[in-house]
Order: C-alpha cells, then structure tokens, then sequence
C-alpha cells in the first residue's frame, strides 16, 4: 500500500465526516434525541432531521459502492476491506439492542461522541472513558459467543 | 418541528456519505466509527490510519464549527449533554457511564454503529446491517419513550 496517500485519505474522510456531523447538528444529543422521541409526532413536535442526514450520506455511499464493483481494489490498498460474515444472529441482536438502550438513554452514538471533543460539553470524557471500556469488554466476548460463525474481519 | 432543519441536516449527510465513499474507494476501508475506535486497541498494524481519522474527525468539526457557528451546537450554543429522566433520582455521572458502557459494548459485539450499519452497510445493501438498524433504532426510539427523557 502507498503509505502518504492511504494516510491523507483518512484524514481527508475523517475530516469530512466530522464536518458533516457538525453542519447537520448530530452532535447536538438534545436533536438526536428529538428524533428518536416518536411520542411527539401527535404533538407536532418530532424533529425528522436524523432522516435528512442518513438519507443522503447512504445514496451517496451507495453510488460509491456501485462504482468500486467496477474495480478490483480501492485506489491505495490490495482489496476492499468487505465485512465478511452475512450472519443474523444472537450476537448481532443483542449487539446492537444494546447499543440502542445506550444510544435512547444519551442521543450519542460513537460518530459524535468522538465529535464533541471539538467542543466538549461537561461529562463527556466520562462517557467516551465509559464507551471505551465497553468497546474493550465487548472485545473479551468469545468471538462464537451467539454467533453463528466466529467473524474474523481484518 | 422548530428545531427542524431539513437543508443543513442533507448538507451534512451528504459530507458524511463523501466520507464513506472516499474511505472505501481510496483505502477499502468501512467508515465505521465504533469500528475504527474499538481497534484502535491493541495498537495494530492499522492502528496509525485510525487514529488519524479519528484526530481529523475531531478537527472537521471544530473548523466547521469556527467557519459557520450560526448552525448551533459547537458554535454559538455550548455543547450539552442531556440530563436523566426527572425523577429517576439518578445521578448523571452513573447514567452517563451506563450509557457509554452499553454504546461501546453494544457496538463492538454487534459490528458496528449508526455509521457502520446505518450509512456503510445499508449502502452495499447488507440484510445484517438493515436488521441491526431495525433494531437499535426501534430499541433507541423504545428507551426514549419508557425513559421520557426529551
């Protein structure tokens, strides 16, 4: 792999990244959260950005997945990093349950946690310390533990 | 609907999108944030590129922040998080620790987040991941309504 290159891609796509969740307010937890509150549709008060932000970034992901089929491998690696396994089992149920509880209970989601160091709001060291610790006991968890087959992802 | 900002939130996600699209065109790589942050441990081989997107994710906010501050949040509105349900008598360091410890636990065991599963793999049309949305959105959207916390 050319190693400059392969390098200023992610920084050019982490920086776009972090643009695009300040400029569509996903870092304001408060407007994430006015999203997921469905009781407030009858109100009139439900806020329906989340979908204006989702809906474009997958059409344009989309497009670019269609155009990296056309080709062998990406511009500066060997082969497309393609997640390998298809399975729909316990784990990734309970994964992502889980994640949802957490995700409902803050409006944060990793993308923005990480954002918000930008412009730290009080507290939120604790919740990426917290998010970090999870993330690595969740490593811990045997790789067959409610799985189908073990992922070997590189 | 006050707070509901259509065109920017489109802007946004369309910059978003251009980020998954160059990091899997140019490098092959999912732009998965729970992802890239849980392997950032043990420091790997690909250890060096994570960290890079990561410091730079955190940079293209705070210039965008800088260059267009009337969006909100970041800018001219400090940056907040939302307190516990009113009555719960929950203290917001341990809800903001349970919180934290169920996004990073969920995400890793699960493969992914609102950006791995939600924009990278409903994009290469993966059932595994419009099943993982389904659910940690409808769980998400069922915590916020048994939790009342908005």
């Amino acid at each position: 792999m050319t190693r400059l290159p392969y390098l200023a891609t992610a920084a050019l796509s982490g920086v776009l990244f972090g643009a695009g969740l300040y400029v569509s307010q996903m870092v304001d937890p408060l407007k994430v959260l006015r999203f997921l509150d469905f009781t407030a549709i009858a109100s009139g008060g439900w806020d329906p950005s989340l979908a204006f932000v989702i809906g474009p970034a997958i059409i344009v992901m989309f497009v670019a997945v269609r155009l990296g089929r056309r080709r062998n491998a990406p511009l500066f690696d060997t082969h497309f990093h393609e997640p390998k396994t298809k399975q729909i089992d316990l784990r990734l149920i309970l994964g992502a349950a889980l994640f949802g509880i957490g995700w409902g209970m803050s409006g944060i989601c990793p993308g923005p946690a990480i954002s918000l160091i930008a412009f730290p709001p009080e507290g939120i060291w604790l919740f990426l310390a917290a998010m970090l610790a999870g993330s690595y006991l969740g490593g811990m968890v045997p790789a067959t533990f409610g799985a189908k087959e073990a992922i070997q992802n590189d | 609907m006050e707070s509901f900002s259509p065109l920017s939130a489109a802007i946004g996600g369309s910059l978003i999108g251009l980020a998954a699209a160059i990091l899997w065109l140019g490098n092959g790589r999912i732009a998965g944030i729970s992802g890239i942050f849980g392997n950032l441990l043990p420091a790997t081989h690909s250890a060096l590129w994570r960290a890079i997107f990561l410091v730079a994710l955190i940079a293209g906010a705070w210039v965008t922040a800088h260059l267009f501050p009337q969006l909100g949040v970041g800018g001219v509105k400090t940056a907040t998080l939302v307190p516990p349900p009113a009555g719960w008598n929950i203290p917001m360091p341990v809800w903001l620790i349970a919180a934290g410890l169920l996004v990073g636990f969920g995400t890793r065991i699960g493969n992914g987040c609102t950006s791995g599963h939600g924009v990278c793999g409903l994009a290469r049309l993966s059932l595994r991941s419009l099943v993982a949305v389904a659910v940690f959105f409808g769980v998400a959207i069922l915590t916020v309504t048994v939790t009342g916390i908005v």
